[in-house]
């Protein structure tokens, strides 16, 4: 019995595994035991299925099916078929928030992995205070989804007050940012960039992986940083800096809290801070256009998932995975 | 530093006389206190705002919005009593303490649902695993908002708007993709060895996980309780979606309640309410800062 038991539990693989339940499991079932692993994993994860089928399966097939209809929360839903995505392509307003989301999620990825990866390089050999540094750095990552700090960053930069007197002392005047069309955005992308500590930690990760021989090789050879930072540094940190950019390009599109709170929920000035997803809340949970809301939630999925096998088909011609042959 | 050290031995090689290896040391040194005051002034630009937040709830609120000095010249207290008297009648206490519920219940949920899952994910084998680690993995990258106008409705539909049920109900179902994941992770590199000693010594699946899997998972788990908080008390969307009695409010949307009633009029209540609102996480990160950043390194977490 204690053998069976051994035999039964050990596989770390899942082909020994298959390889021992014929030898060891087969028998006992055939005495008409039920597959007491099998009911065990499924009692683990019947919250899991539960949430998964009520929360995340059905309400998406929910949504596909809103997305074709007409429906303000109050009649019932009216199928309107391919309307909704018509309108959405004759709609300013969507227009826009596409725009806006698009610069948001150009601008701020490249620059908020880029201060990253420089900060981290900064923090990566080790010096006194290295863990006070690395937290220091990384405060503002998880500070900066609140509502109090983007609160902040509106008083910084509203008119006439840090930022603006700032810069006017050195004879730059923009008016403050958050009431100016051609500034508001920036705030917000400047928002996001200075919340560069998570992917920074991600980095230094990545870069403590990176094996000394190599400088060392090429200290030999005479290479200059430039030269062991492009040809040594990139290539061992890529699949690190690709996981980075995934994420963050995933998560910059659905950016919410800091346009809700620095716009005052309207996307203003003029729709220069109109996200994607403010649209969205407005036209599901002020104006109850669920349908066209479903219909812009899917546009979004595919937007980025699109974006996100782009990156993917990309990767394969700059991203090296070390001993990893053919995979 | 080892730019230095390579140069020194190439040039002077191995038998570098004492002047040499000393001057080297000097000018490690140097290069050591430059770094340090590098790094030290891009922090101070990086934490400003923090910084200055915090003075600023001690301004009196005129001095407020234009003022880029840190510290106040005549700190004041009536910002925070202002801000602790609350808005529309309701103290800041009450929706610190909503607040509080709703992350405590979250932190609770969360962990007890992932940890179950990802045991199961982790250590069974059965039929139809795969693929439902598949679809896991693929929710961790799913936009969320696809998700919220028909959970809005199938809660609306429930008559759940208005409670906490919606903000706590997915918390409880391990729909939090990132936490389930990263126990996965950890539980898989837990020695099996283990498994088999409690089998011998009559364990079932349940005795395993209780008795080996969630002891040595505490890592894990204090990872995701320390974030799933931190996100809980930063939310603004769920509450703002599904809650509409300000006394159900926490800070974040009663923040948002502050803006709207007293915009121009009072910016120093307003910025004393958003550093008590922020106090509880600056605790937080402030008490757990290493495992949270190790955290992040080892499974990247978003932040």
């Amino acid at each position: 019995m204690v053998s069976t038991a051994l035999s039964h539990d050990s596989p770390p693989s899942a082909g020994r595994g298959a390889a021992e339940r014929t030898r060891s499991a087969a028998p006992r079932r055939r005495r008409g035991r039920p597959d007491r692993e099998g009911l065990a994993g499924y009692a683990f994860l019947s919250p899991w299925i539960l949430g998964f089928l009520l929360l995340t399966m059905g309400p998406m097939l929910a949504s596909l099916y809103l997305s074709f209809t007409d429906y303000n929360l109050f009649t019932a839903p009216e199928w309107v078929g391919l309307d909704n995505y018509r309108a959405l392509f004759r709609d300013d307003q969507w227009l826009q928030s596409v725009r806006v989301t698009l610069v948001y999620v150009t601008v701020s990825v490249p620059l908020k992995l880029a201060g990253a990866l420089a900060v981290a390089m900064l923090l990566v050999r080790p010096r006194r205070g290295q863990g006070f540094y690395r937290s220091a750095f990384y405060a503002p990552s998880l500070l900066g989804a609140s509502v109090s700090v983007a609160l902040v960053w509106r008083a910084l930069f509203s008119d006439d007050a840090v930022v603006d007197r700032a810069l006017s002392s050195v004879g730059i005047d923009t008016g403050g940012w958050v009431g100016n069309p051609d500034y508001a955005l920036g705030l917000l992308i400047l928002l996001a960039v200075w919340q560069f500590g998570a992917p920074m930690v991600i980095f230094l990760a990545g870069l403590k992986q990176v094996p000394r021989e190599l400088y060392e090789a090429a200290d030999v050879d005479g290479a200059g940083r430039l030269r062991k930072f492009g040809s040594i540094t990139l290539p061992m940190i890529s699949p690190v800096l690709f996981f980075n950019l995934l994420l963050e390009t995933v998560n910059a599109f659905q950016v919410f809290t800091s346009s809700f709170v620095v716009s005052n929920g309207t996307g203003g000035p003029a729709g220069s801070t109109l996200f994607y997803t403010l649209y969205l809340y407005q036209q599901g949970f002020t104006q109850f256009r669920m349908g066209y809301a479903s219909a812009m939630a899917w546009m979004l999925v595919l937007g980025a998932g699109l974006v996100a096998v782009l990156l993917f088909r990309l990767s394969r011609a700059w991203v090296y995975y070390s001993g990893d042959d053919g995979r | 530093m080892s730019d230095e050290t390579a140069t020194a031995t190439t040039t002077g090689g191995a038998a570098a006389d004492g002047g040499r290896t000393a001057e080297r040391r000097s000018r490690g040194r140097l290069a050591s206190v430059a770094w340090h005051l590098a790094a030290l002034a891009l922090l101070a630009v990086i934490l400003y705002p923090l910084v200055w937040v915090v003075g600023a709830a001690f301004k009196p609120s005129g001095d407020i919005v234009g003022s880029t000095q840190l510290l106040p010249t005549r700190p004041v207290l009536d910002n925070l009593q202002r801000a602790m008297e609350g808005i529309a009648g309701i103290s800041a206490l009450v929706f610190l303490r909503n607040s509080l519920v709703l992350a405590g219940a979250s932190v609770v949920g969360t962990v007890v649902s992932s940890a179950l899952a990802a045991y199961a994910f982790a250590r069974l084998r059965f039929r139809g695993r795969g693929l439902m680690f598949v679809l896991m993995i693929t929710t961790l990258l799913l936009p969320f908002h696809v998700l919220i106008i028909p959970q809005y409705i199938i809660f609306q539909q429930a008559g759940l708007v208005d409670t906490y049920a919606p903000l706590l109900l997915g918390k409880f179902l391990a729909t939090e993709a990132f936490f389930v994941f990263l126990m996965v992770q950890f539980m898989r590199q837990l020695p099996r060895e283990l498994d088999q000693a409690a089998r011998i010594d009559g364990c079932g699946y349940w005795g395993i996980f209780w008795h080996v899997v969630v002891p040595l998972s505490r890592p894990a788990f204090t990872t995701a309780a320390i974030f799933t908080f931190i996100w809980t008390w930063n939310d603004l969307l769920a509450p703002l979606i599904y809650l509409n009695t300000p006394e159900k409010y926490p800070v974040t949307l009663a923040l948002r309640l502050f803006i709207d009633q007293t915009a121009t009029s009072d910016y120093g209540a307003m910025i004393a309410m958003s550093v008590i609102a922020l106090l509880p996480v600056v605790l937080f990160f402030l008490a757990f800062q290493r495992l949270l950043v190790q955290g992040m390194a080892t499974s990247g977490l978003k932040g």
